[in-house]
């Protein structure tokens, strides 16, 4: 049996220096991987890596037993990536920033007031993302990932920013997905301990 | 027959076999190549006898031909190892390219030059803005100095081969276009029967063949610097690998 | 799934709400076209047949460095706010993405400057149908210019000292389109068959238009790995 995300044996060279050698992981559904290590040591590196963005030296991340390289749009479909950048527009409002990732992914959900009253950020629709705090942009970004309604989540550092209410929301979040037989990626640098089938890759 | 050519790509295509193979290819490329440019200067620059209509200073062709033609050769293997290495993943390739780029830009230079040269001696102007050949010339240097200019601003090797790349193909396929804008702009100044001069045509043998042996000299000398400077390329690029190491440690004198 | 069309209007619309959020910087581009072109007036000399013959290639020029000037922002923004990435994993190819923003690039930075060039033109004592070539001209021109700056752009995002590379990059390659724009404006201007000058800039646009985008799309890839 295959797993559905999964990568072997992966080596990551970054101009002179080699991030990591040798890391595996394997994910099934209701699956959290979480990838630890100190800063510098290659989180946000290998999470770029398993979307494509940069070339591993050696391995390969496979998607349903299917190298990612072969299968990238249907890939792209099923992850939802929240970056250490949000990835919005300051200048548009929340609606605005939302509607657009939903022009480009018409299968997400459309209950976007629910998913807005859940993180706590209704109040703020109208007004452009500039004036609101680091938080509250994170919080969006968080909307963005839950209308997107794929199976896989990347995340990289999702507590930044947040106060305690809001990394509770985010392990919450994080749990009811897998149980839903979602699958989660997190990169952190703080223990994460939640409830679930978790694997854990160390990058020294 | 098939078999043996993909062994040798493969072979090649690895950088330690290419690091050990090309010394030969680099003493069969270079020896033929030198010999050639000896007889054909000596030869072109003593011997010929002198053109009817421009007098001595026809001899500039056989350094400007060559170096003209060399230029443009140079940028499409640039271009078509970039290619290459984009779409095969091949590092020997990227390196390839990275070593085409300064050896083109100097021979774009070096015709650049004698064309000028020719042309304050034929036309009275040190630069003739209505002669197509010229000024295609000149752009081709500003495409490589866009080129060098874009590796040397990224840092990362990896991104600036690829990156690099893709300017040499876009540029690649400008160039034709490039070359036929500026004839076409050229063709509708009055007065450009200037450019009907440099027809002359070869009338004797003994200027033709000393030509033929400049321009084979200059291309195999050419193969031999490229394959030189990939090969540094190659060791510099590899240098974290194992082999080079164990090349290092064995032969510390001799690299 | 979206039409491809859908992806381009969606990508192109939302360039074109932030340009009308802050309407200030696509104009800058714009100024600075009326102010070089109103230079050279100044250098070359103010009579007639002076501006007369200066005109097409004046105006040409500072068109070119006008556009030249508004690519850098093409994908500098969504590079430091992070949503170039969120393009480049999005289920949607990038190729028609990337062609959206261009899109949006020619419609906020050369549509004005084709709008506006009748304008230089009478201050440059051209004639109506030359003006309305130098229009056409600049129309067909600065689609090709966009799309070529697209690659550069793509190219260079991230860079320090992004700016100057980028002409660096692109000024030989719009070579052919200055030249073909510029001297069908003078053949117009001085009575003579122009039209083989606007085909062959139609021709190089609906080239560029088909192939560009995927240069540029690789070349965001590369840039952001």
């Amino acid at each position: 049996m295959t797993a559905k995300l999964s990568g072997h044996d992966l080596t990551l060279v970054r101009g002179d220096r080699c991030l990591f050698t040798g890391v595996s992981f394997a994910l099934e559904s209701e699956n959290l991987l979480v990838l630890e290590g100190r800063n510098g040591s290659g989180k946000t590196s290998l999470l770029k890596a398993i979307v494509g963005m940069i070339d591993l030296e050696e391995g390969e991340i496979r998607w349903n037993g299917r190298p990612v390289r072969e299968v990238r749009q249907e890939f792209f479909g099923s992850l939802v990536w929240v970056a250490h950048r949000t990835g919005l527009k300051s200048d548009l409002n929340l609606v605005e920033n939302l509607r657009f990732e939903s022009n480009l992914r018409p299968e997400s959900r459309h209950d976007m007031d629910a998913v807005l009253d859940r993180l706590g950020i209704q109040r703020l629709r109208k007004l452009p993302l500039r004036s609101l705090s680091a938080g509250q942009q994170r919080r969006v970004a968080l909307a963005r990932m839950l209308l997107a309604d794929a199976s896989l989540w990347l995340m990289d550092e999702p507590f930044t920013n947040l106060d305690r209410e809001g990394r509770a929301l985010v392990l919450d979040l994080v749990k009811e997905h897998l149980g839903r037989g979602g699958m989660c990626i997190m990169a952190a640098h703080q223990d994460i301990d939640l409830d679930v089938a978790t694997q854990r890759v160390m990058l020294q | 027959m098939w078999t043996f050519l993909k062994k040798l790509y493969h072979q090649l295509a690895s950088p330690p076999h290419f690091y050990r193979l090309s010394p030969t290819f680099i003493l069969w490329l270079a020896v033929p190549g030198y010999l050639l440019i000896l007889y054909g200067t000596i030869a072109g620059l003593v011997y010929a006898p002198v053109d009817i209509v421009q007098g001595e200073r026809f001899r500039m062709i056989y350094v400007h031909v060559p170096a003209a033609y060399l230029s443009m050769m140079a940028y499409m293997i640039m271009a078509i190892a970039g290619g290459i290495g984009l779409i095969w993943r091949l590092k020997l390739a990227h390196a390839v390219a990275a070593s085409a780029a300064p050896i083109g830009m100097a021979f774009t230079f070096l015709a650049l030059a004698t064309g000028s040269i020719w042309g304050a001696s034929t036309w009275g102007t040190w630069w003739e803005w209505a002669d197509p050949r010229l000024m295609s010339e000149l752009v081709l240097l500003f495409l490589f100095i866009g080129y060098m200019a874009l590796r040397g601003a990224i840092d990362d090797t990896t991104r600036a081969d690829k990156a690099s790349a893709v300017l040499a193909m876009v540029g690649a396929v400008n160039i034709p276009i490039i070359h036929y804008s500026v004839e076409w702009w050229t063709s509708l100044h009055q007065g450009s029967t200037l450019l009907k001069e440099g027809g002359s045509g070869m009338q004797d043998t003994a200027q033709l063949y000393p030509l033929l042996a400049v321009i084979f000299g200059f291309t195999f000398a050419f193969g031999a610097m490229l394959l030189r400077r990939a090969r540094t390329e190659v060791l510099i690029r590899e240098r974290r690998t194992r082999w080079v190491k164990e090349l290092v440690l064995s032969n510390e004198g001799d690299l | 799934m979206p039409g491809l069309f859908g992806v381009l209007f969606a990508t192109a619309r939302r360039d074109l709400t932030l340009v009308w959020k802050r309407p200030g910087d696509s104009l800058n581009p714009l100024f600075f076209f009326a102010m070089v072109a109103s230079l050279f007036p100044l250098a070359v000399g103010p009579t007639p047949e002076q501006l007369q013959f200066a005109g097409p290639g004046v105006l040409w020029v500072a068109a070119l460095l006008a556009m030249l000037l508004s690519l850098n922002s093409l994908f500098m923004s969504d590079f430091e706010d992070g949503s170039l990435e969120q393009l480049l994993v999005s289920p949607q190819p990038l190729v028609v993405m990337a062609l959206g923003k261009t899109i949006a690039h020619w419609l906020t930075s050369g549509l004005p400057l084709v709008i506006l060039s009748p304008v230089m033109a009478l201050a440059f004592q051209m004639e109506l149908e030359v003006a309305g070539v130098l229009m056409v001209t600049l129309a067909l021109g600065t689609i090709s210019l966009s799309l070529l700056g697209s690659v550069g752009a793509a190219l260079t995002v991230g860079l320090h000292r992004g700016t100057a590379l980028l002409s660096l990059l692109i000024l030989p390659l719009s070579m052919p389109v200055l030249i073909f724009g510029a001297r069908t404006v003078s053949l117009a201007a001085a009575g003579d068959a122009y039209s083989a000058g606007i085909y062959a800039l139609a021709a190089y646009a609906v080239g560029a238009l088909t192939l560009v985008p995927f240069a540029t799309s690789a070349a965001l890839r590369i840039s952001n790995s």
